[in-house]
Parts: structure tokens; sequence; C-alpha cells
């Protein structure tokens, strides 16, 4: 475990002497968003029914911008080659990039995405509920994310190509996440969505590792 | 004399769907070096990554004591020290924390011993600097004493001279000599003279027409 902890050590730390990266991350999220209800205008009832999806959708592009230098880094400075050294399973290696990964952009948007539903006139508990479907979300796109960068390492345009990989694997998530927020408008709960997120997740936790692995084994030939 | 801890047997590489090199086989016992030598496109880099384990042979085994290393990766790999044709450091890291690290990440400690492999090199002055603003040198000053502080029993150094002034490669050459002294082992790609007695081994350029292609040739050192 102490090289896996190492790695994530490593990988925080990384980003803590670049705040800027997550910033433009962040901040992506919130100008992307904050563009509907200034485009669409003080339509309230549409913006709160639009609300879920877009901020989903935002926080999906928002995790894919920064996948793009989640193995590249590694790759270009050599260190990739330690880490398919290293005398224990690549697998934790590249769940502890994923969950890296996760820490320093799915968690903050989990964060910031029921603040900025305010704009969009949700009611409290779609607050809540908005939250707490990306915590459970967001996950699973960090791990399908981290395949697709691992797939597209050493590609031209990898970034283009990477969307085009990751996105589609992204939809059921994407649609029970931003479906929670309708049921519980529709006066349902949100329970159902949440636990189909979170096998959603396991599954992608008990798959990815070994794809991502077998990917950066074959990018380090 | 005692079996070789490292052997090589009919090792065959294939690179871009051109055989780099085949049949290649050879031992290696402790405190032995093992120079690779040939010229650009021979196969030394093609070499160490197959006995590594990061490429897989076209054919051929690599054996530890006997034993096939495809049996057991792990420990393998924890048996070696790897410094490639790219330094292996993180730029915004300081020479501390990417040494400190490297090390975890083999899953040791550096404790004590990162005051001599910084000492080792020279780096000692330079420890808490990010390692972005160090000279090309300087970076690979850090990454051999990565090589030093990780204690692994086979080194694999492509280049290890590149860059480096002449009192960075005397201290090289005495950081090796202690660690075949100690009873390690290394195997080295190098187009300068390393300047330690080993074995030397020659790969055979595919441009060149008087060595068969692909084919490897092997020469005892001066003093064996």
């Amino acid at each position: 475990m102490s090289g896996f902890t190492a790695l994530l050590t490593r990988d925080l730390r990384l980003v803590l002497r670049r705040p800027g990266d997550v910033g433009v991350v962040l901040a992506f999220f919130v100008v992307a968003t904050v563009l509907f209800p200034l485009g669409i205008g003080p339509e309230t009832n549409l913006l709160a029914r639009i609300a879920a999806g877009v901020l989903w959708c935002a926080a999906l592009f928002a995790a894919l911008l920064s996948l793009e230098r989640l193995f590249a880094a590694d790759y270009e400075d050599g260190t990739l080659d330690l880490l398919l050294l290293a005398p224990w399973p690549l697998e934790l290696a590249a769940l502890a990039k994923c969950l890296a990964h996760w820490i320093v952009t799915g968690l903050p948007l989990s964060l910031l995405a029921p603040v900025l539903g305010i704009a969009f006139g949700l009611d409290g508990p779609s607050l809540l509920a908005l939250g707490a479907t990306l915590l459970v979300g967001t996950p699973t796109l960090s791990l399908i994310g981290g395949l697709a960068a691992a797939l597209t390492l050493g590609a031209r345009k990898s970034g283009a190509l990477l969307a085009l990989l990751a996105l589609p694997l992204c939809v059921p998530t994407l649609i029970f996440g931003a479906g929670a927020i309708e049921a519980l408008a529709a006066g349902e709960g949100i329970v159902t969505h949440v636990a189909i997120l979170a096998a959603l997740a396991l599954v992608a936790l008990a798959t990815t590792p070994w794809a991502i692995a077998a990917a950066l084994r074959q990018a380090g030939e | 004399m005692a079996p070789p801890l490292l052997e090589v047997t009919g090792l065959a590489c294939r690179r871009g769907g051109r055989m780099v090199f085949d049949r290649l086989s050879f031992g290696l016992g402790e405190g032995q070096l093992l120079a690779l030598t040939g010229r650009n496109g021979s196969g030394k880099t093609s070499l160490l990554r197959a006995l590594a384990g990061l490429t897989p042979p076209e054919a051929g085994t690599v054996a530890w004591q006997g034993e096939d290393i495809a049996r057991d990766r792990e420990s393998w790999r924890g048996r070696l020290a790897w410094l490639g044709h790219l330094d292996g450091l993180k730029g915004d890291l300081s020479v501390i924390e990417n040494l400190l690290t490297a090390e975890r990440l083999r899953g040791g400690e550096a404790g004590d011993r990162l005051d001599g492999a910084l000492l080792a090199f020279d780096l000692t002055a330079l420890a808490a600097r990010e390692v972005r603003t160090l000279s090309a040198g300087q970076r690979r000053r850090t990454a051999l004493a990565r090589i030093v502080l990780s204690q692994a029993p086979l080194w694999l150094l492509d280049e290890p001279l590149n860059a480096l002034d002449a009192p960075a490669q005397a201290a090289f050459r005495a950081a090796l000599q202690i660690h075949l002294s100690a009873g390690g082992l290394a195997i080295a790609a190098t187009h300068a003279e390393l300047g330690i007695e080993g074995r030397s081994l020659e790969l055979g350029s595919t441009l060149s027409s008087t060595s068969p292609p692909g084919g490897g040739e092997e020469h005892d050192g001066d003093v064996a």
C-alpha cells in the first residue's frame, strides 16, 4: 500500500504546486454553466428544469479537460517507466492516479455545483440531490476518463480522441445523475438513481484499473 | 565459477516489424558490469527494455538465479534500478522530493541513505531546488542518485554519462564501482568509455554489413 499512497501524495502535491491547473477547470465549469441562464433569460421554470442536465454535462466536460494530462505528463518525463517498473501492481497505480484526479476535480465540482444551482432557481432539496448525485457519479467519470487517457497516450490530437472515447461511456452516469433531480421534482425519491450511480461507479472501479494498466503497459513498450 | 545470477538465453526483439536483435545469449554474475555498445539503432535501448520487462521479447528468456523473470514480475521489478534516456523526474518537485518519492514508489524508505546519495553526486546544495530549474547535467545526477538510493542488485542504465561533466562522470564511476564491489550487477548502454573494467557486448547494427544483422558479439574486458 505504501506505493499507492506515495503515488497519490505525489500527484496531489504536484497539483498543489500548480493550483492554476485546477483553477482553470473549475473556472470553466462556472463560466460554462452561468452562460445558460444568461443566454436563456429569466425564465425560472425552464431554467430549473434544465439545470440538472446542464450542470451534469458541464461537470463532465470540465472533468475531461484535465484528463488529457493524467498520464501524458508521466509519459513525457519518464516517470511512467518508474510506475511500470515499481514492484507492486500497476492496477493500483492506475487507481491512485484516478483517485487523485477525482479529489482535485470530481470532489470540488460536486461541491461547487449546488452553489451554481442557485443561479438556476433550484430549490433546497434539488440542490442537495445535485451535490449527492455528483459525489457518487463523478468517480465513474474519473475512472472512465482515466481509461480513455491511457488509451490515447502518445496519440496526436489526444484531447479530442479522449473525449470521443470517454463521452459515450459516460452516458449512463449522465442519464441517472441528471434523472435524479427530475425524479425528485416528480415527487419520487432519488434513492434508486443514487443506487444505480453507485453501481455504475463500482463496475467502473472493478474493471477500469485493469484496462488502464494494460493500456499503460502497451504505451510503455 | 558460480553460475551467473542473470542469464539471458536466445533473446530476440522486434521493433516496428524489424528484428533488432536475435538469438542473444549472455550471463552476468555478481559484481560484473556489461557495457552495451553499438551504433544508433542497434538495439541497446530495446535490449534494456526487454531485460526490464517493459517490452515483451519476441523469443527467448531472461532468468534470475535460474528462475524465469516472467514467472514473478513483481519480485523482478524489485531487483531493478532503471535509468532510461529520460531522467524520470518531476520538474515541479525538488531534488529531495523526487528522490524520496521514487524510493517510496519502489516500496522502500530512503531514511539515512538519502544524505549519502545526495553527497555521492554533489547534490547537497541543490537538494531543495525544484528540478525544472536545474541544468540537464544536474538532472542526470539526480536521476543517478535515485539509482544509488534504490539499493537494487541490478542496474539497467541507458546512456548514464549523458550530459555529465568530468567531475560528475567521476562520481558516477565511483558509485558504480561501489555497487559492483558490493556484488551488484550493472548493464549500461553507452557510447562513451565507461572507464570501468567489465565485459562488453556489441550489438550488431543493421546498417553495417560486416556484422550479421541483429546479431550480437561479446568481448571479455581486459580484466575479468
